[in-house]
């Protein structure tokens, strides 16, 4: 199993998916065939990249008679928030321990 | 350092009443390292293979792998820092990344600054995707990114 961070980073790796997250992200809710026209992307490539956000949490969809609606879920990118701050947090509390190291030490 | 850059590392600096030397020992003698960091078998040598260890998560056994990249007392030390599994999620995720140790004498003591690197290297275009788009998502980044400037 693929972790999340790298989902999420797999996912925007691609620029067509990036750019559907980004137009989502922007523009708020969407269909397929909005997101399709214009792109240069045929509608089953489309269908085919949100389906690979959805999976990594990027989005969500709302089918709607013969229409699926997609909008963005900016919290998907929280593993990778999580993963840094995570580390920063280690990092702050072994700078501390450093310190009282340091002032243990002989000079 | 761009934002960008900032972004995929991160950095603590602080200035300590010590001077380079003596913060030298501690971060290159090992006994000295688990004291503050953690258990390792650090070898003070340019090149040199070392280990970590972290507490094991998921299918990884915690051992961080190292390798000495740069060795300059009492001011420069650089060592690569890999570990993790693709099974984990925030914590013993997967990192190719490197550590790297700045010590600058200032009156009084020693400008001590570490910068963890790497994050995300690997995926360049996803943080080139984040801080190029959308206010609330690089606001949020930077929040996280600031915590981890110090004070």
């Amino acid at each position: 199993m693929e972790s999340a961070t790298e989902a999420v980073f797999r996912s925007l790796a691609d620029p067509t998916r990036r750019a559907l997250f980004e137009r989502l992200a922007r523009e708020g809710e969407l269909t397929v065939h909005a997101l399709t026209e214009g792109s240069g992307v045929s509608q089953p490539a489309i269908s085919k990249h949100l389906g690979v956000l959805k999976l990594a949490g990027l989005v969500r969809d709302r089918p709607a008679g013969r229409e699926t609606h997609y909008r963005a879920e900016p919290q998907g990118l929280a593993p990778l928030i999580d993963w840094m701050g995570l580390y920063a947090a280690f990092w702050r509390e072994r700078f501390d321990r450093l310190e009282a190291l340091l002032n243990r030490m002989d000079p | 350092m761009s934002d960008e850059a900032a972004l995929r590392s991160i950095v603590v600096e602080r200035v300590m009443p010590h001077p380079p030397e003596k913060i030298w020992r501690a971060l290159t003698e090992a006994r000295l390292i688990e004291q503050w960091l953690m258990k390792n078998d650090f070898v003070p040598r340019l090149g040199a293979r070392f280990t970590f260890a972290a507490k094991p998560m998921g299918d990884w056994d915690g051992v961080v792998h190292c390798e000495v990249t740069e060795f300059d007392p009492p001011t420069r030390l650089a060592y690569a820092w890999r570990g993790g599994s693709r099974t984990n999620r925030a914590y013993g995720a997967v990192l190719d990344s490197v550590v790297q140790w700045t010590l600058t004498p200032e009156p009084g003591g020693t400008r001590v600054r570490m910068e963890h690197s790497g994050f995300g290297a690997q995926n360049r275009a996803a943080f080139e995707a984040m801080s190029g788009g959308w206010p609330r998502v690089v606001e949020r980044l930077e929040q996280a990114s600031r915590g981890t400037t110090g004070p």
